[in-house]
């Protein structure tokens, strides 16, 4: 669907964005994270044909990125607005319209996801009498109308509440079954964290991660697991050669938590053998890293690693 | 391009519905007409409030029998026995305005006079009478000096000076007054246009930029589409508003004119009831009637056409090329109140010309200053319109609107490659070094 290759942005003062490739395949949900400043604005700027790339291409389904492709994006960007003293309908009609619908392709579409939203009353009505829930729905309305194939979210969930993102999101999942594919970008990560299947992890410019969400999980497993027991006589206390003891939380009375590092070679199974006759187990849960740990994890190896650099 | 139509439709049909635009494209007229009502009313009410009646007393004796009535003084003599309290109090408590001119005995060596009333009569009373004495008195000098009054009023030379122009067709009547006039309008109210569509141009983009929706709007549009969708736009309003009001005002002006002149019958009419001496109102009414004349015969030289024409034109040119430069102020800036730092190097040449317009350009409106001010494209739009009334040759005309036409391209483009930055620019106070930087960006 879009093939980012070596795109470098600068501005006066900084780097936007320093070589930056990814691809994003047809039909994913596909999640551009990284903190506030890290540059994904940016890059959806140039998706867009906002701004232009200082060096670095980007192809849309295998063509040079074009002002033809204009129409088959939608873009929801992070800073919301409409205009306030124009009739909902009229607006609606007027950036369909700029999308390269007719008025009357336009109208039908409109009213239709009027319909399904409950909106139709909201015709004549304009932005400024609207509540922003409702100003948050309309905008979203906007961005899919026109029925792109690529539809880009820039912090999709903030300012909604949770009612509406509920909505939303089931909206947007709907699109995505019926092949719309989905870019988000969110400095939140955790936000996404479940519906992406492929992430990219941007910071300070640079792409720090790249790959499908369940890879990367699975590269960043550490074998660490969350074993809750009953209360026992006698503590439990790491193993050689088993598993050591990250942590023990105890509730007199009422549970011990033990997050149990397993040692290489090792299973899980191995250590419930250990365990089962020692102690009544309660729940058992791997410490699946999330994204936003991995995240810390990048930065700070790769500060140090930085620091390492200088240093030497 | 079709997106541009979309823009400037948008524009347009939004800024037309819009009460506020009724209203001033109505308003504007009827206030101007209402204005000339208004002064036409007071100058006719005025004339009411200076008649009176005027009881000489006459302790000299000169005077009996010589003064004349006015169209608004009555003349009255009075004994001399008036001058005991009593009967003056009377004098002055009869209805309408009374006035007691009290004149000594020894007026022809003092020039003293005394006019006595309730209220001090105002300037035009005092000059009619003191004019109506000052008669007398130099009838009775000539008449001593034994000079026949006659004789020295049949010696007028009178010399009738008619100012020509040498055109291309041939010597012309000039007519300096009305074009002077003119002049004068067109400055204000093109420097009035090049502001308010100007600003409205900026306001826009201010009020996009607040609300956030340019962000949305250039992902599906170029910047400069919405620039110059916006600048069109608005400038179709500007258009739609001056035409609006020349329809209107003719129209108005139409119908005003039909009902003045029938004012102006029956005004007359009354007062020739009124007067007691008819041929007064006849000698006071000719000259008016001529000066109207002499404004209509002048008005009539003018050549509204070619000032209609190149008014649209230079309206045209001088507002693309100021609201390029406004919309860049406005896409650089976060609210209104940011303007000021931006606005000034924009109203400067502005200024200047416009200020300029009414004592330098008008009086001469073929030196070289007024000449280079009309090429100049940033002041062009004003000094040419004020050169244009005096008449302008065609090439001067044709080389100015194209240095125009090319100032406009030039500001567009600076101010394009300003705009596409500065609308994405939230909550930064951009300086000049930084625009001259947005400048040379490239993409």
């Amino acid at each position: 669907m879009l093939e980012i290759r070596n795109i470098v942005k600068q501005y006066a003062n900084h780097r936007a964005l320093d070589d930056v490739s990814t691809h994003v395949e047809k039909g994913s949900i596909f999640g551009l994270l990284g903190p506030n400043g890290a540059g994904k604005t940016s890059l959806i700027r140039i998706i867009n044909q906002i701004t232009a790339p200082d060096s670095g291409e980007v192809y849309f389904d295998g063509e040079r990125l074009n002002p033809t492709h204009i129409g088959r994006i939608g873009y929801l960007p992070e800073e919301r607005g409409l205009y306030k003293k124009m009739e909902i309908g009229e607006q609606m009609l007027y950036l369909a319209q700029l999308k390269g619908l007719s008025r009357k392709e336009a109208t039908e579409r409109i009213k239709h996801w009027f319909e399904k939203m409950e909106m139709q009353s909201w015709w004549h009505k304009k932005v400024e009498d609207l509540s922003k829930g409702m100003q948050q729905k309309v905008q979203f309305v906007a961005t899919v109308v026109h029925r792109p194939d690529l539809i880009i979210l820039d912090e999709p969930f903030s300012g909604f509440d949770p009612v509406n993102v509920n909505i939303i999101k089931e909206e947007i999942l709907s699109l995505n079954r019926s092949g719309a594919t989905l870019i988000f970008s969110t400095h939140r990560m955790e936000s996404v964290e479940e519906l992406c299947d492929h992430i990219v992890l941007i910071n300070k410019s640079k792409k720090i991660l790249d790959g499908k969400l369940s890879d990367i999980k699975n590269a960043y497993r550490t074998n660490t697991y969350r074993v809750e027991h009953l209360p026992s006589p006698e503590p439990i206390s790491a193993v050689d050669g088993l598993f050591t003891l990250e942590n023990t939380v105890e509730r007199p009375g009422e549970s011990t938590t033990l997050t149990v590092k397993i040692a290489e070679g090792k299973t899980i199974n191995d250590v419930l053998m250990y365990l089962i006759p020692r102690v009544q187990i309660h729940e058992l849960k791997e410490v699946v890293p999330s994204i936003h740990d991995i995240f810390v994890q990048q930065v700070t190896a790769r500060a140090a690693h930085t620091l390492i650099e200088t240093h030497e | 391009m079709n997106k541009i139509l979309l823009i400037v439709k948008r524009e347009y049909v939004s800024r037309v519905k819009k009460r506020s635009f009724l209203l001033v494209t109505f308003l504007v007229p009827l206030v101007i007409i209402g204005i000339y009502a208004l002064a036409f009313y007071l100058t006719a009410k005025s004339f009411e409030n200076n008649r009176a009646t005027i009881h000489v007393v006459d302790q000299s004796g000169l005077f009996a029998g010589k003064i004349e009535n006015t169209k608004n003084l009555t003349f009255v003599y009075a004994d001399a026995r008036e001058q005991l309290p009593a009967e003056r109090e009377r004098i002055l408590n009869e209805e309408g305005k009374n006035f007691l001119l009290m004149i000594p005995s020894d007026v022809a060596t003092t020039s003293r006079v005394e006019l006595l009333a309730k209220e001090t009569a105002n300037l035009s009373i005092q000059n009619d009478v003191s004019r109506q004495l000052e008669n007398v008195l130099r009838d009775i000098a000539f008449a001593d000096a034994g000079i026949d009054r006659t004789t020295v009023e049949n010696i007028r030379p009178h010399i009738n000076l008619s100012a020509k122009e040498i055109t291309e067709e041939g010597e012309r009547d000039s007519s300096a007054g009305a074009a002077m006039g003119i002049s004068m309008s067109l400055s204000i109210l093109i420097y009035i246009c090049l502001f308010l569509y100007g600003s409205q141009v900026m306001r826009g983009i201010i009020e996009e930029k607040t609300s956030r929706i340019v962000e949305v709007i250039i992902s599906s549009v170029k910047p400069f589409q919405l620039m110059m969708g916006k600048i069109i736009g608005i400038g179709l309003v500007g258009l739609t508003q001056f035409i609006l009001w020349i329809v209107l005002s003719t129209a108005l002006m139409g119908i005003a004119s039909v009902g003045m002149a029938d004012g102006q019958h029956i005004k007359a009419q009354i007062e020739a009831q009124q007067s007691p001496s008819g041929s007064e109102v006849q000698q006071v009414t000719q000259p008016q009637m001529g000066m109207f004349g002499t404004i209509k015969q002048e008005l009539g030289k003018v050549d509204f056409q070619t000032i209609i024409t190149t008014f649209l034109l230079y309206f045209l040119g001088g507002y693309l090329l100021y609201s390029a430069l406004f919309a860049a102020v406005g896409s650089a800036v976060d609210s209104e109140t940011e303007t000021q730092q931006f606005m000034f190097p924009i109203t400067i040449p502005l200024l200047f010309t416009y200020i300029l317009s009414f004592g330098v350009l008008v009086n001469d409106p073929n030196g070289p200053l007024a000449f280079w001010l009309s090429m100049i494209p940033f002041t062009s739009p004003i000094a040419m319109l004020v050169r244009i009334p005096f008449g302008v040759p065609m090439w001067q005309i044709g080389l100015s609107l194209v240095l125009l036409v090319g100032g406009f391209i030039l500001t567009t483009w600076v101010a394009a490659r300003i705009y596409r930055i500065g609308i994405l620019m939230y909550g930064k106070k951009a300086s000049y070094k930084e625009l001259a930087k947005w400048i040379r960006y490239k993409g």
